[in-house]
């Protein structure tokens, strides 16, 4: 399979007036097309920072990162990015917030209007087109901002930790919905999380950081035998138990 | 919450109901009864003269006073003035210091070269530049309008400059990812989401303004509230000045309540 994302030896320093911060060091990562991976690591070790290089919202204090083979200059719209909170504005409708994306890259026209209106049939939110966010409830604001992110018809996603604003049973019923929307619109996701159960229910492969400076510490390929695969059927699989364990250790928390 | 839209009204809902309307009503009555009480006061005690009507005046006199003035037209003629002054004041003032909030947001490099002369402007009793203006400007309407204008601008600055500044740095970084550039996060987000700040900063300004145009129709004196005030104390006419204030006040109420109007509307439609 191609490569979609190549990380080669990236490095990003913070810089503050108390001194330097070293966020992530000579990083490698390649991510192949339709690939769901997960990065966990100890909170504070600069995941954030890794997708935000990605995204191009910020530019490497060293290395570079190639997108399909060219390299990150600035946001671009085969990458699309989900954030923790789903920051609909208050002030547009479901619809309009949907297509913020479409307008800043000036791309709002008949065609994906027609194709905006396909996702929002087709993930139940055509009813609330018209609604504004406060209306809707968390599980539904939050399929709205992936409608949201999908508008632009990114390759990939990156997905900051976009569950955690939830309660538990949204949570999982929402991750579960995102990924079978990903899967069947073929889209290369790269999620960072807290949650090992989710990381492990829903990537291909988990890779774990270190503490700051961020390098990788190891990378778990996860094969689950479920049958009918999802995240949820995926909890349930037999060898989740092992991979917990492992991958919990790795994280080396002490509170 | 929707259950009473869908089924019939339980008693005990019922009767927390009328309970609250009873008390709201109470209230009302209770804020009537005081205005009421208040006015007899001051007429029982300026007709035995237990007060001097010439110092403290009288509610009928003051009754007498509307009544000639409305004949002859004057009364609305200056209230019309006042009204008319302080909204050009604080619409102005509103604008242009958004205008420039906008600015500061633009360029932090700015709004930290302008920092301290912000705050020690905020801090200046503007009204102390009341004879400067009338000697640069002249006697005239402008003067008073830019004296209003003067009340309201720093301050407007400063709440909608701060209003921007708190903007979600996540919402912001949200249109980053698709690309966005600077205007168009002004546009889509920074702007939108202050305009609950700059409508509240409005009602900070409708009473500042007014301030503004009583202090500018002192100094240049030819028409409108302000000008009956200083007048009427000059000829010792209190029962004019008494008008005055008293009219200043509705004005000022009716003003602030307009602006709360506006606010619902616009914070509705949001």
């Amino acid at each position: 399979m191609e490569k979609v994302v190549e990380i080669i030896d990236v490095s990003m320093n913070y810089h503050t007036l108390d001194g330097e911060t070293k966020a992530i060091q000579k990083l490698n990562l390649e991510v192949l097309n339709g690939e769901f991976v997960s990065v966990v690591g100890p909170s504070g070790c600069g995941k954030s920072t890794l997708l935000s290089l990605i995204s191009g919202i910020l530019r490497p204090s060293a290395g570079k990162i190639l997108i399909n083979g060219k390299e990150v200059q600035g946001p671009s719209a085969s990458v699309g990015y989900m954030l923790q909170k789903d920051h609909l504005f208050e002030w547009r409708t479901i619809a309009k917030n949907i297509t913020i994306g479409l307008e800043i890259q000036g791309k709002l026209n008949k065609e994906t209007q027609a194709s905006i209106e396909k996702l929002l049939k087709e993930y139940g939110l055509y009813e609330f087109r018209n609604h504004y966010p406060r209306q809707l409830s968390g599980g539904m604001r939050q399929r709205a901002a992936l409608i949201r992110t999908l508008a632009t018809k990114p390759d990939i996603l990156l997905l900051d930790e976009p569950f955690s604003a939830l309660d538990y049973q949204t949570r999982i019923a929402i991750s579960e919905e995102v990924w079978l929307i990903l899967k069947k619109e073929r889209k290369t996701a790269i999620l960072v999380t807290h949650d090992l159960a989710e990381a492990i229910s829903m990537s291909d492969r988990i890779m774990v950081l270190s503490k700051r400076p961020a390098e990788i510490k190891s990378i778990h390929e996860i094969s689950l035998t479920c049958s009918n695969k999802t995240p949820i059927t995926c909890r349930e699989a037999p060898e989740f138990r092992f991979y917990f364990p492992t991958i919990w250790k790795e994280l080396d928390v002490h509170v | 919450m929707y259950d009473s839209k869908y089924s019939a009204v339980s008693e005990e809902h019922k009767k927390f109901l009328m309970n609250n309307k009873r008390k709201n009503s109470a209230i009302g009555l209770s804020r009537f009864i005081i205005l009421i009480l208040l006015f007899f006061l001051w007429e029982t005690a300026a007709s035995k003269e237990w007060i001097d009507p010439f110092i403290m005046s009288q509610p009928s006199r003051i009754i007498k006073t509307i009544v000639i003035m409305s004949k002859d037209g004057s009364l609305f003629m200056h209230t019309g003035i006042t009204v008319y002054e302080t909204i050009i004041g604080f619409v102005s003032g509103t604008v242009i210091g958004t205008l420039v909030a906008i600015a500061l947001w633009w360029s932090d490099f700015l709004a930290k070269v302008l920092d301290p002369y912000l705050v020690v402007l905020n801090a200046l009793p503007k009204t102390a530049l009341g004879p400067i203006i009338l000697v640069w400007i002249g006697g005239t309407t402008k003067s008073i309008v830019v004296m209003a204008l003067l009340l309201s601008i720093v301050v407007t600055i400063i709440n909608v400059f701060t209003g921007f500044s708190n903007c979600d740095e996540d919402k912001i970084k949200l249109l980053k990812t698709f690309g966005a550039n600077k205007r168009q996060i002004l546009r889509k987000v920074v702007f939108p989401a202050g305009i609950p700040t700059i409508i509240s900063t409005l009602k900070i300004n409708v009473g500042l303004s007014l301030v503004g145009v009583i202090v500018g129709e002192f100094l240049v004196s030819k028409a409108g509230l302000g000008h009956l005030i200083i007048y009427g104390g000059q000829v010792f006419k209190m029962d004019l000045v008494m008008t005055s204030v008293l009219i200043l006040a509705i004005v000022a109420a009716i003003l602030y309540l307009s602006v709360l109007w506006i606010e619902k509307k616009v914070l509705k439609m949001m």
